[in-house]
């Protein structure tokens, strides 16, 4: 909402300067955006009259003018408009002004080789209008004498632009703005007493009000006002709109827009010789059509609200006119309309249509339903004066009488909410100034609404005017206590956190990518889970919820190798969606590692980041994390972005119940169509809410210190075996020979070729063994080598390497 | 002389010389072997007179024990020698470089998530957290914000379906409901998470981060809101003193509301928070609608509270000096390794939040 203090005076009686009412209109609520001193310079803009054109020696399309100015000189000025010609006056615009529409500063320039002393200005330049076609065409007869002379009058009051908060539809109009601050002790409010006016000119236009179900209006006033003549609006008038960055258009507009501004009463003039045979407010029917003042044809739904005549539909009420009905200069008979629209209708059928309107901005929010007299008076009077002819009787058609709202509030209420007190006659004097009507119950105030408060509705909306108008600075600051009686955070909070900085730890650094991705990239990592479109995603390449962190991770880290980086570790911790109900999604670590390790070391062998170093990454993580890896189950069915061969699946246990992370290369076939460029990647998912701590802390997991000083005795075995058989099998099959003896295995080497049959492969283990009892010896160490021999051969047709 | 002082005599002026390792073992030998010359008169202790035995064997000792502690010294010597030179031999250029480390980061956002946990932890708060995907009812209507409501306007939605009943979260808001539903007061809570709106620019990008807060007790009044989040301030700031401005505002759900501007400068092309007279809005709160609390079953005329949502990544440009929102989610590895956190600068209570 834009407002200047001069304004503001007209309802204000204030001596105080501006800058206290920049502070106290955002001490009471109504914040202050932006300050804006639009006439500074504006005095630059001269009225001036084209001498002579001459067509641009090196442009067919733009004329050289010698424009008369004022001063002794001619001015030199290059101008592509059509309409620049010799004796029209226009507005010119020296080097050193500054074009309020695009904000530019001229300069003195060489147009093509001619050299140009500033411009003649377009309306729409001078946010005069939107004409945008040629330069201003002012009116010679009233004009000419005041060539050289500034167009814009002076002004010294700031445009100030509120950011008025939904609530608040009454200080969508500067009365409204008044009020609030008159409350607050910032001048005193000009309320006139309500005149009375009676016209004795009947109404003869008739109105009618449908009886439907959910009809959007439901107070229709209205008057004519007959025989005007409709002009360019007096100078004052003009001033005032601009003043607040509006542009003038005539006289009955500008005047609704001033009511509308003044008031916040939405009014709408139509050229009362264009209805045919009175107005109908209706729900429209599915089809109908109509062309509004915008000059866009609207299609329209059944059941949206309509202005219509025997033709047909002439506006959709409280949103826009038609251009069948609109005043013109040529306008001779007015139907002006003041009417309550419901804010849900307006909303829906704007929203629907697409609109926005300052009328429905203002009837979406809740208009004054009692202002309908008020604005009908304010403006007929005023096209009266400006434009003569003769007012007609107000005719009012309702359906709903409106009723005060009444609520009953408990002062106490008020230090309860904001924890300090203010005296019972100052709550009062706030209350009485905002407008409410007061009746004192013992211990209450039963207090009546203004109607143009549809914001407020119950106690808590009191205390809210009270301590906003008291203000907020009145509020007593109470220290928090430290005092903890929950832990911050739980279990899985926990973890989260903990592998976040685990997988850091490794030399990864965390992204933070969006929820949303591309649907292609997506689809390469989805894995059978169903697309979750956005139905207005803010692009397509973000049209879908991600099922997997990989697509955009693959996405930033081929960014990033463009960047020229080449051995690069990057992860996201975060959700990944697999429906699109509230809590089908579920927390993911993700990481991908591309290119070498040892690049260009002096002292290490370089070689490609592998399957093997993301599965330590992977492993020792989930170790640092409380996981016990003697557990953990390996097997290699992962998804078909992995590489199939060199990829795994990790279980916390032989169970298999939930996979705990998927590792491993990525698919060569899915870097190629994501295009991804480097020598290696590899990449990993931890699926932390398949991660089920066991219920411990830490000092559970501290058992007993137990360990034995008896003699270990180391025993290598080596195995040929089918290839088919992984070390996690041999390993497993060990370890389960003798859980007390076997204290620790080591896969200390695999070899295929020469010497091993084909199809066959060794491994060899290293096996320590230990008692806790004895110091073992030969024969029960020979006894136990027996034992994994037989173990192993018998379990995997393994045969001992001798 | 006798002849233990010839040996003696002897094998001083032996070792004076610069032996090696063998000479000096042929020496040890020649003494101490077992037919050596020192052993020789061992041997002879049995045969020698009575009245002079305890002295020869004295005499005898004390030689042996000198010509041994020289031979010793002769040998550490020598082993000293060889093993230095072998160790100058060894010497390395030992600038050149190490092996390589790799370095990971911890985001600007997880760090000040856990900045703000940690702050709001030493006052009683727990972290509560919810869903990215919303439904209607607790993104909007729970929280006092009905259908065709312009207070909708401020939240540029994306839906999931067609009738627009699954969202996209457009605050953390949701989680104060869905915490109220499943417990009974008093709460004390705060829910850092992703939220979405659909509007994209260089200040607004479509997903950002913010912490709500919730305490809802049996005399929680705007005080206490006050006391917390200039507590809170003070805290992430790590400043003495702040500049702090609360002034009325609206949200359908709190109700009063307010929003909370704090004063700053810039010096040197640099924001400094808590001085200054220029102010920045960095919050939104208010005291909880009784319509909201109706609405999970919380009985208004005996509890009340206060409510705050605050966006991270805003929070994050003010303390570390970014500049831009966009580069949070660009992923660029030189923006990450710029501003991302060492992952063993956890924020704690006890360490605090900074080196």
């Amino acid at each position: 909402m834009k407002i200047t203090f001069d304004w503001l005076k007209d309802h204000l009686d204030v001596k105080l300067k501006e800058e206290k009412l920049l502070e106290q209109l955002t001490n009471i609520g109504l914040e202050v955006e932006s300050v804006e001193n639009i006439s500074v310079g504006n005095e630059l803009f001269k009225i001036a009259k084209i001498i002579k054109t001459e067509k641009h020696p090196n442009a067919d399309r733009l004329k050289v003018c010698d424009v008369d100015v004022g001063e002794k000189e001619l001015k030199k000025v290059v101008c592509g408009a059509n309409n620049a010609r010799e004796g029209l006056i226009t507005i010119y615009a020296p080097p050193g002004a500054v074009v309020p529409k695009t904000k530019i500063k001229l300069v003195v320039a060489k147009i093509r080789g001619v050299t140009s002393y500033g411009m003649l200005c377009s309306e729409n330049e001078l946010n005069l209008s939107d004409e945008s076609e040629g330069i201003t065409e002012l009116l010679k007869s009233k004009y000419e004498k005041n060539v050289g002379k500034s167009y814009f009058t002076k002004s010294n009051s700031n445009l100030i632009d509120l950011s008025i908060t939904p609530n608040r539809p009454d200080c969508l109009g500067i009365k409204g703005i008044a009020r609030d601050l008159a409350a607050s002790g910032f001048g005193k409010f000009k309320d006139p007493k309500k005149k009375i006016i009676k016209q004795k000119k009947k109404q003869n236009l008739k109105v009618k009000i449908n009886k439907e179900k959910n009809r959007g209006c439901s107070v229709f006033g209205s008057c004519l006002i007959t025989n005007v003549e409709n002009k360019e609006s007096p100078k004052w008038l003009k001033d005032k709109l601009v003043s607040i960055g509006q542009k003038p258009i005539s006289a009955i507009v500008d005047i609704t827009n001033y009511v509308m501004f003044d008031i916040n009463r939405p009014l709408h003039a139509y050229d009362a010789n264009k209805i045919e045979k009175g107005i109908t407010v209706r729900n429209s029917k599915y089809g109908e059509e109509f062309t509004a003042l915008d000059n866009k044809t609207y299609k329209l739904e059944n059941g949206m609200c309509v202005i219509s005549d025997n033709k047909g539909v002439l506006g959709l009420g409280g949103i826009i006119g038609g251009t069948r009905s609109g005043t013109e200069l040529s306008t001779k008979n007015i139907l002006l309309e003041a009417a309550y629209f419901d804010p849900s209708s307006i909303r829906r059928t704007a929203k629907k249509l697409n609109i926005d309107t300052d009328a429905k901005f203002r009837f979406e929010r809740g208009i004054d339903p009692l202002s309908i007299e008020e604005g009908l008076n304010k403006a007929s009077l005023l096209i009266k004066k400006i434009c003569g002819g003769e007012i007609s009787k107000i005719d009012i058609q309702k359906n709903e009488t409106f009723k005060n709202k009444n609520v009953k509030f408990d002062p106490n209420l008020f230090e309860q909410i904001t924890g300090f007190k203010i005296p019972l006659n100052k709550m009062y004097k706030i209350l009485e100034d905002l407008g409410f009507k007061i009746k004192k119950d013992k211990n209450y105030f039963n207090l009546a609404i203004p109607s143009w408060r549809p914001d407020i509705l119950q106690e808590i909306d009191i205390v809210e005017e009270l301590v906003r108008i008291t203000g907020y600075e009145k509020i007593n600051l109470i220290n928090p206590i430290k005092e903890r009686n929950k832990s911050t955070l739980n279990q899985s909070q926990k973890l989260f956190h903990f592998l976040q900085r685990a997988i850091a730890s490794k030399g990864y650094l965390e992204a933070i990518t969006w929820s949303f991705t591309d649907s292609n990239f997506n689809n390469h990592f989805r894995n059978k889970i169903k697309e979750i479109k956005i139905i207005n995603p803010i692009s397509s390449e973000l049209g879908v919820l991600r099922n997997s962190i990989f697509s955009n991770l693959i996405m930033y880290m081929s960014k990033n190798l463009d960047r020229g980086f080449k051995d690069l570790s990057i992860f996201e911790i975060g959700p990944i969606f697999f429906g699109s109900n509230p809590g089908e999604q579920s927390t993911v670590v993700c990481g991908l590692s591309a290119g070498k390790k040892n690049r260009l070391s002096w002292i290490d062998k370089e070689r490609n980041v592998d399957v093997f170093d993301i599965k330590r990454d992977v492993v020792q993580t989930l170790v640092e994390a409380g996981f016990n890896s003697d557990n953990f189950f390996i097997d290699n069915e992962t998804p078909n972005y992995y590489h199939p061969g060199k990829s795994g699946r990790l279980f916390l246990n032989e169970d298999k119940n939930n996979v705990a992370a998927f590792f491993g290369e990525i698919h060569p076939n899915v870097m190629k169509k994501v295009d991804i460029k480097t020598e290696s990647l590899v990449g990993f998912e931890i699926f932390v809410d398949n991660l089920k701590l066991p219920n411990k802390t830490l000092n559970d997991q501290k058992t007993k210190f137990n360990v034995s000083d008896f003699q270990k005795s180391e025993r290598d075995f080596a195995f040929i075996v089918d290839k088919e058989i992984n070390a996690q099998k041999i390993v497993k099959i060990v370890s389960n020979v003798d859980l007390n003896l076997i204290s620790n295995i080591k896969v200390f080497d695999v070899y295929q070729g020469e010497n091993i049959p084909e199809n066959k492969k060794s491994i060899a283990v290293s096996v320590t063994i230990q008692s806790s009892e004895k110091t073992l010896n030969d024969s029960d160490l020979e006894k136990i080598n027996k034992s994994i021999v037989q173990a192993v051969e018998s379990k995997t047709g393994a045969k001992i390497r001798s | 002389m006798s002849d233990l002082k010839k040996i003696k005599e002897e094998f001083l002026e032996k070792l004076k010389g610069g032996l090696n390792l063998s000479e000096i073992n042929e020496i040890k030998s020649n003494l101490f072997g077992k037919n050596g010359l020192i052993s020789s008169q061992f041997k002879k202790i049995g045969s020698i007179a009575e009245s002079e035995r305890k002295k020869f064997a004295s005499d005898l000792n004390i030689i042996k024990d000198e010509l041994q502690d020289l031979i010793d010294r002769k040998m550490d010597e020598i082993q000293n020698a060889e093993i230095n030179e072998k160790l100058e031999k060894e010497k390395i250029d030992i600038t050149l470089p190490e092996r390589t480390f790799v370095r990971g980061r911890i985001h600007p956002v997880s760090q000040t998530i856990d900045e703000i946990s940690s702050i709001f932890s030493e006052i009683g708060f727990s972290v509560e957290e919810g869903p990215d995907v919303e439904n209607e009812y607790n993104n909007f209507t729970a929280l006092n914000t009905p259908d065709n409501h312009p207070a909708r306007d401020m939240h540029d939605t994306f839906y999931l379906d067609e009738k627009k009943e699954k969202l996209l979260r457009t605050h953390t808001s949701p989680v104060q409901i869905r915490t109220m539903l499943k417990d009974n007061p008093p709460f004390k809570i705060i829910a850092p998470g992703r939220t979405y709106r659909s509007d994209s620019d260089q200040t607004h990008a479509p997903m950002f981060h913010q912490v709500e807060g919730l305490h809802i007790d049996k005399d929680i009044n705007m005080g206490h809101l006050k006391g917390c989040l200039n507590y809170f301030i003070k805290e992430f700031f790590e400043i003495d003193k702040i500049k702090m401005r609360f002034r009325p505002s609206h949200f359908p759900f709190t109700e009063p509301s307010a929003e909370v501007d704090i004063g700053y400068k810039i010096k040197d092309g640099k924001i400094i928070i808590g001085e200054g007279d220029q102010w920045l809005e960095i919050l939104g709160c208010g005291m909880v609608h009784p319509n909201v609390l109706k609405n999970v079953k919380v009985d208004p005329k005996k509890f009340q509270g206060y409510a705050f949502g605050i966006g991270i990544d805003r929070l994050a440009m003010l303390k570390y000096g970014i500049n831009d929102l966009r580069a949070f989610f660009d992923c660029d590895y030189r923006w990450l390794n710029h501003f991302g956190f060492d992952p063993l600068d956890v924020p704690t209570n006890y360490r605090g939040l900074s080196r």
